[in-house]
């Protein structure tokens, strides 16, 4: 029998904290994303009762099935709300802790700043940004190995989609630079 | 024997370098992609659908459908070395795999799943080889209303069947049925919901939303645990593989029992995850050794890797042969055949044979290519997990940015896939399934152009979905799956009144 001769072994550098507390449970986020769904549903059944919403000779109109999928969308989230609200008495789960959030924030921040820098500078400049930053600041991994990759990872990317596949993405003034 | 000439002919299509090749690199994709974490097969398949947009159709389901056999062996290597389950049919894989890879018996174990897995698949292959045209040949005579009898079981089955709260699947299913409304109205030409936007125009694109919804999230997901992780490093001898193979034919009930399970969850929509949990529960209460499982018996790592690949492939079945998904991943192939062009439904038996059977060929060749490929470079695979999380996070985010882009070149679908993947990431913490969500955007459309087509037909009478014996039936079944809780609640109390009757004095 052979023993597990190599061990592999990843740490994270900047594990969340076990102990964090709680920003905020579990029902508090399920009555707020409830109400915001009913405020859509509200929304959208407004908008197809004007589009037309009764049954003509032919059959139903365009606003038929979205105005009534909006009432049973509103009546499931009252249906939410109301048990969440009886359920109050009730621990709920932490939905996430303070640690959790920070986490989180520090991926969906950059991915916001990519989304931007995307229409400015085109994606595959966002994209060198984007890994090399990420990993330099927030995985704490050597500057020269974090811009390395993410310059190779950005030219195969371009090389992949854009001259391979011929798939085009939205590009700014380097592309342009280079005559692309 | 027609389906087996088909067949031929389908290798024929198949056994080309250029196919050959991609097929390769699909299932190298796939295992990857398998492997990584927060990346799965579904977002995997969506991710990389935009690389497909220019390839013939046929040559792009093969490589689609090849990243995903990939991933679905992928997930079996996190789950027996590392105790990670990379996708969550592999979770129950990991109950006996790690024990067994603990214990100095990876590569047994990672042998066991390949090859359970293989034959998962195979039966399942096999099942939609002989199943699947005869279905389709009798879908072929489908109007109007049968195709939308056979939508409202879909959706119907998934509120009555589904584990979570019933008001959950209901909200993710309308919002999906919503949402998929959303631009030009197809039979009257009108706009709905678009609020004079002209981004709204096109539509909310359900390639987009997958992508937000399982990328994007899952990104975010995967960042609030703990990422350090230690496992075992293995490799896997022939001597090894065929101790294992020696061994196949006493376990013959339970990869038999397995395959059934998921072929039969992957048909309906149960789904893999179900199917592996199942699949795992049966093997144990029928073994004469109950104590054993969770220890690191190979039983255990057999019985959910056989269920996970039979569901995960034959959920393909009712996709080819009606054109309804029975997974989300069936749900992003489908979205693949729309953008390739084709019109997904029974007819693709008839107008293009090629495409059909050269896809069926590849289940069969890309799952022997793939088990020979994982059984050979597993050592390379587990050696991924040494990247770190924070180089592949924001890779994954370009890949998931790029594959929103291509499919209509906006700008706008960017800033739509951000905001599924907040929502995505909402909805998973309180406990909103996004199956139905998916499912309900990828057939909304299709759903009511069929119950419109048949009160245009029918001049508005709704009996038209009585008005034979085939459409009734599955009208009334929908119905009664949709009550189905309500419906078995109510005989269950029924039952217990008479045992009330019968024995009084017990309350």
């Amino acid at each position: 029998m052979s023993k597990p001769e190599v061990e592999i072994v990843v740490e994270d550098p900047d594990p969340p904290a076990s102990d964090s507390p709680a920003v905020t449970s579990t029902r508090t986020v399920d009555v707020v994303a409830s109400l915001l769904l009913l405020a859509l549903a509200m929304l959208l059944g407004f908008d197809n009762w004007r589009t037309g919403m009764s049954w003509d000779s032919t059959g139903p109109q365009a606003g038929y099935f979205p105005f009534y999928l909006s009432v049973v969308l509103a009546a499931a989230c009252f249906f939410g709300i109301g048990k969440e609200f009886l359920a109050r008495k009730q621990a709920s789960e932490t939905f996430v802790t303070r640690a959790q959030l920070r986490r989180v924030t520090q991926v969906f921040v950059p991915t916001l700043l990519f989304c931007v820098v995307t229409q400015w500078l085109g994606l595959y400049v966002a994209s060198f940004l984007l890994v090399a930053g990420f990993m330099a600041f927030i995985g704490r991994i050597a500057a020269w190995k974090s811009v390395l990759t993410a310059f190779v990872f950005s030219l195969v990317m371009f090389v992949t989609f854009e001259i391979a596949f011929d798939v085009i993405m939205p590009k700014g003034p380097l592309e342009a630079l280079l005559g692309h | 024997m027609e389906a087996f000439g088909l067949l031929i002919y389908g290798f024929s299509v198949l056994l080309t370098w250029k196919t050959l090749a991609l097929m390769m690199v699909g299932l190298v994709l796939g295992i990857f992609v398998g492997v990584l974490p927060g990346l799965g097969g579904p977002n995997g398949v969506a991710i990389l659908l935009p690389l497909t947009f220019t390839m013939d159709p046929t040559s792009a389901i093969v490589m689609l459908s090849c990243i995903y056999w990939g991933a679905l062996f992928g997930g079996a290597i996190t789950s027996i070395l590392f105790n990670i389950p990379g996708e969550a049919w592999s979770v129950a894989t990991t109950f006996d795999g790690y024990p067994m890879a603990q214990q100095g018996k990876a590569a047994e174990a990672l042998t066991a799943a390949f090859t359970s897995s293989f034959i998962g698949s195979l039966v399942a292959v096999l099942l939609i080889t002989f199943l699947a045209p005869g279905i389709a040949s009798f879908a072929l005579r489908f109007g109007p209303p049968e195709f939308f009898a056979v939508y409202l079981l879909t959706f119907c089955s998934f509120v009555g069947l589904g584990r979570e709260e019933k008001h959950k699947t209901i909200i993710s299913m309308t919002l999906g049925l919503l949402l998929a409304g959303v631009g030009m109205d197809t039979v009257s030409g009108q706009l709905r919901m678009t609020f004079g936007s002209n981004e709204l125009l096109r539509g909310i694109n359900f390639l987009v939303a997958v992508i937000g919804l399982f990328g994007i999230s899952e990104i975010l997901l995967t960042m609030e645990e703990r990422l350090a992780l230690r496992g075992h490093a293995a490799s896997i001898s022939l001597r090894v593989v065929l101790k294992v193979w020696k061994e196949l034919p006493r376990y013959w009930a339970t990869l038999l029992r397995s395959s059934a399970i998921g072929c039969w969850l992957g048909i309906t929509p149960g789904g893999a995850i179900a199917a592996s949990f199942m699949s795992y529960n049966l093997a144990k209460r029928f073994s004469k050794d109950k104590d054993s499982f969770g220890k690191g018996r190979i039983e255990g790592v057999f019985a959910p890797e056989t269920a996970a690949h039979a569901s995960g492939t034959s959920a393909l079945l009712p996709m080819l042969a009606l054109g309804i998904p029975g997974s989300g991943t069936a749900a992003i192939l489908l979205g693949g055949l729309m953008v390739w062009g084709l019109n997904p439904g029974p007819l693709l038996f008839v107008e293009h044979k090629g495409f059909v059977w050269g896809l069926i060929a590849s289940m069969y060749l890309g799952n022997v290519v793939g088990l020979i490929l994982v059984l050979t470079t597993v050592p390379i695979f587990a050696a991924v997990l040494r990247v770190p999380f924070s180089a592949i996070a924001p890779m994954i985010v370009v890949s998931c940015a790029i594959g929103a882009y291509a499919i209509q070149n906006a700008m706008f679908d960017i800033w739509l896939m951000l905001v599924f993947g907040v929502v995505g990431y909402a909805f998973k913490k309180i406990g909103i399934p996004l199956a139905p969500f998916t499912l309900a955007l990828v057939l909304g459309n299709r759903a009511e152009d069929a119950f419109r087509l048949s009160m245009i037909g029918a001049g508005g009478d709704l009996r038209v979905f009585w008005s034979n014996g085939l459409v009734g039936s599955i009208t009334t079944l929908a119905l009664v799956l949709l009550f189905w809780p309500l419906i078995s609640g109510a005989m269950a109390r029924m039952r217990s009144a008479i045992r009330r009757d019968a024995k009084p004095g017990i309350k």
